[in-house]
């Protein structure tokens, strides 16, 4: 048991320098990591929020919205499919409502025609179908969400949510954002020493969907104002109405949406020098935003962002080369936030702020100071302990300590894992289960000197009989910390984390290093008696 | 050099002699707290109820106005705060319920955060905000239940795995003596109102590591000492079992227990609940190691005979730790 042959020293030697040096990076100063990252290569530890201070947020994606949207586009395609068809094939009493579209084929003779017009609209790219085609009472055609396909809507909008919120957080500048999806539906955004995420939220939580759409001018009033529109037009909030009244009526057809623009910047109206944005769509939006403005000369056309009008002036000409300039009661804050938000594109799905979560700066490194004071106090305490109490013994199971605390440090910097306040407990058991093992065995190498046995008999009994409470305590440690991970929300997973690293880094220096060093000394000392 | 002992050589201490009494009054104990969380309840932080919290340091004066601070917060017609101070004299958190309609137009809550720190910086010019926490119902209630799950799951997790390595019934006794200090230390926060939050289900779970770790190691000294010596008697080979493992208990617990002491006394005032409930937890692990997963394998009728037919699996477990240990 004490044999180590040449290979395993050199194998458990290299593991703890390169343990140690992962560790390195860590605890060096910022601006010296910073020199040094030019020439090797520095795996850091990030610091949690909690510790670090800065921002957390916990965005939710609206599903029933994003259904509803998905639906409002299969009856876009719907319609203009049946329109399109050769011979053309009428429907009427088109209804979206359960989450389904439903419609009646005025002539019975032509279902077996629209199924057919239907059949690639419901598929999709793999073949497999997003939803299933019914006809109830021989021409009334009902089409129903099948298999996944809600989803993969969902993820698919995740997805590109995240790359939006991606680009307007780096519109803002030197921020360092952590943006991950978490769960089907959710997006954290962690952002580090930004404690007052303000303008961040502001940018974040708006969808900024642009539309363009035409006012309905012979809506009346009256009906305006209870929100009842006529068919082929919508109510929508107008809270900057000139006429005083928060509403305004518009045309369902007919308008463009603003989401093809190459540019977006903030400006100032030429004439009121009012904070504005100026826009410029792609080639096809400009063409389609021409069309729109040459047919409706002197007409008004609604601005509506994100379901709101914030704007209805009058097209006094046709606006060619697709640049127009959109102006509200903007400040410039609000104009600059637009133009970054309408850059990086509309959210493809309303997100809500669940949770948020703010640490300034002087708390985050108050705590910081203070606990590594108290970890220094605490770990030297420790070894002064252990020194006295196991002398030789003492010495090693110290040094392996710290190489612990160093390992762990290392190999949680080179998985490039987070650091938080959970995770310090985390530490401080792993710490506890390092120095129990080492307690164990010296306490058992004592009894069996007590019992008469010869030392290097004893230094082997003492880590044999030793390393079966090690093993089922860290056993139990381990079984603790998967479930904890796999159970246990962000910060108990922080936790659990440190814990797993932790295990596996404790037994490798308290029970095999020491050894180690244990069996290198019997060997060259041939001890007679041994003080422990 | 003459080494340090912790402990004396060879104790001989009737542990197991109070089991009845100290069984009985680790019962009241437990009922106690469970009538504490019940009457007085758990003073629950933003994690686990929702809602809103501002941490606040007022950077030039020797103690927040926490009356004054009540009133005015109350005046803003958001309903009343509940305001602590927490860790110096100077530091406060003000809580709020987040305003009705919050959960579907969070602005409501952005405009609540703003609208509190605006009129606390203006009454007071030395006032630094250290955070802002807003949860909402939904959230919280996850991460309420997702807490509670996860302290449920190791629990039982690693009683399994225990009653799989030893005998059924050293499984129910390290669930009791877990379940004893969970519940203690869920008193220990009735008690005190020291707010409850997600750290302190961290601080639970170091609390089942190390309670474990302490059990484990009796009992393999137990089941060592049960497979030695067949014939002692049940109490006495307890007893045996303790004062063998003593001075390592002694040992750990002492080291364990120094960083955390260093951590209630000077570590930062954020984590005070969270060092306080860890320290805790030391000291009533260690005893329910002793005294409440020791002598309930009496009740349970551990003897003998326990280990006998399990020869294979004893010999199995030995092999199995020889292999990790080589």
């Amino acid at each position: 048991m004490l044999d180590f042959p040449r290979w395993r020293v050199w194998m458990l030697n290299t593991l703890i320098i390169l343990g140690v040096l992962c560790a390195i990076p860590s605890v060096l100063p910022t601006h010296i990591r910073a020199q040094l990252a030019q020439f090797v290569p520095t795996p850091t530890i990030n610091l949690g929020l909690d510790l670090a201070g800065g921002s957390h947020i916990l965005l939710e994606a609206d599903t029933s919205q994003l259904a509803e949207t998905r639906l409002e586009a299969l009856e876009d395609s719907v319609r203009t499919a049946m329109r399109r068809a050769d011979p053309r094939i009428a429907i009427s009493d088109v209804s979206r409502a359960n989450g389904q579209l439903s419609f009646t084929v005025d002539s019975p003779t032509q279902v077996d025609a629209a199924r057919e017009v239907l059949l690639p609209l419901t598929s999709n790219a793999t073949g497999s179908r997003d939803w299933n085609i019914g006809v109830n009472d021989g021409n009334r055609m009902i089409l129903t969400p099948a298999g996944t396909g809600d989803e993969t809507a969902l993820d698919q909008a995740m997805d590109t949510a995240k790359d939006v919120i991606d680009r307007r957080i780096n519109a803002l500048g030197t921020l360092e954002p952590t943006i991950i999806r978490q769960g089907d539906n959710r997006i954290v955004v962690q952002v580090p020493g930004l404690d007052d995420p303000e303008a961040l939220k502001a940018l974040i939580g708006k969808t900024a969907k642009l539309e363009f759409k035409l006012v309905d001018e012979q809506a009346d009033p009256d009906q305006t104002a209870q929100g009842k529109a006529r068919v082929g037009s919508q109510v929508l909030p107008y809270p900057d109405n000139p006429s005083g009244l928060p509403y305004i009526a518009v045309r369902r057809l007919g308008g463009i949406s603003g989401d093809k623009l190459v540019k977006a910047d903030p400006t100032f109206d030429s004439q009121t020098n009012e904070p504005a944005v100026t826009i410029q769509f792609d080639s096809e939006g400009g063409q389609k935003f021409a069309r729109m403005t040459q047919q409706n000369v002197n007409k008004l056309f609604a601005i509506v962002l994100d379901g709101q009008v914030i704007s209805a002036p009058q097209i006094r000409e046709p606006i060619f080369g697709g640049v127009s300039q959109i102006s509200g009661s903007f400040t410039t804050e609000s104009a600059n936030a637009l133009s970054i938000s309408l850059r990086s594109g509309a959210l493809p799905v309303d997100l809500k702020i669940v949770e948020e979560r703010s640490v300034g700066p002087d708390l985050g490194a108050d705590s910081i100071r203070r606990g590594i004071l108290a970890a220094v106090i605490g770990t030297t305490a420790i070894l002064v302990l252990m020194f006295l109490v196991y002398g030789r013994f003492g010495m090693y199971a110290n040094v392996a300590l710290l190489i612990n605390v160093a390992m762990i440090l290392g190999v949680m910097a080179f998985a490039n894992a987070t650091l938080t306040l959970p995770g310090i407990a985390g530490f401080v058991l792993t710490i506890g289960a390092a120095v129990d093992a080492n307690v164990l065995i010296n306490e058992r190498i004592r009894e069996e000197l007590k019992r008469g046995r010869r030392v290097v008999q004893a230094i082997e009994f003492g880590y044999k009989e030793a390393s079966r409470a090690i093993f089922d305590a860290n056993s139990t440690n381990v079984i603790a910390a998967v479930l904890l991970f796999i159970f246990g929300s962000g910060p108990i997973r922080g936790f659990a984390v440190v814990l797993m690293i932790g295990i596996v880094t404790s037994v490798f220096t308290a029970v095999t290093i020491t050894r180690m060093w244990v069996s290198r000394w019997v060997k060259r000392t041939r001890p007679h008696d041994l003080t422990i | 050099m003459k080494l340090l002992k912790v402990v004396p050589d060879d104790t001989n201490i009737d542990f197991l002699r109070w089991r009845s009494w100290a069984f009985g009054i680790s019962l009241f104990l437990m009922v106690a707290s469970v009538g504490l969380v019940a009457t007085k309840g758990l003073n629950f932080g933003v994690d686990f109820i929702g809602g809103q919290m501002i941490r606040a340091t007022f950077t030039q004066s020797a103690s927040a106005p926490v009356t004054e601070l009540r009133e005015t917060v109350a005046k803003l017609g958001y309903g009343d705060p509940t305001i602590q101070r927490f860790g110096a004299e100077n530091q406060v958190s003000i809580r709020m319920k987040l305003p009705e309609g919050a959960d579907k137009n969070p602005e409501l809550a952005n405009a609540m955060a703003t609208k509190i720190t605006e009129t606390l910086k203006a009454g007071h010019p030395d006032v630094r905000i250290d955070g802002v926490d807003s949860v909402s119902g939904k959230v919280s209630e996850e991460l309420f239940s997702k807490g509670i799950l996860a302290l449920l799951a190791a629990m039982a997790g690693v009683s399994i795995y225990i009653w799989f390595r030893f005998e059924w019934q050293f499984g129910v006794g390290a669930i009791w003596s877990l379940l004893h200090d969970v519940t203690l230390t869920f008193g220990l926060f009735a008690l005190t109102g020291w707010e409850f939050d997600l750290n302190i289900i961290a601080a639970l779970l170091t609390i089942i590591g190390y309670s474990l770790n302490d059990t484990v190691v009796v009992y393999d000294r137990i089941r060592e000492n049960l497979m030695k010596f067949r014939k002692m008697e049940m109490a006495s080979l307890l007893n045996l079992s303790v004062n063998e493992t003593l001075s390592r208990t002694v040992m750990t617990s002492v080291s364990i227990s120094l960083p955390l002491i260093v951590l209630v006394l000077f570590g930062p005032d954020v984590i005070f609940g969270f060092s306080a409930a860890m320290a805790f937890g030391i000291v009533v692990g260690t005893y329910s190691s002793i005294y409440q997963a020791a002598p309930i394998l009496i009740w349970l009728k551990v003897g003998s005979h326990s280990f006998v037919p399990t020869e294979e699996a004893g010999s199995k477990a030995e092999r199995i730790s020889e292999g990790f240990e080589s």
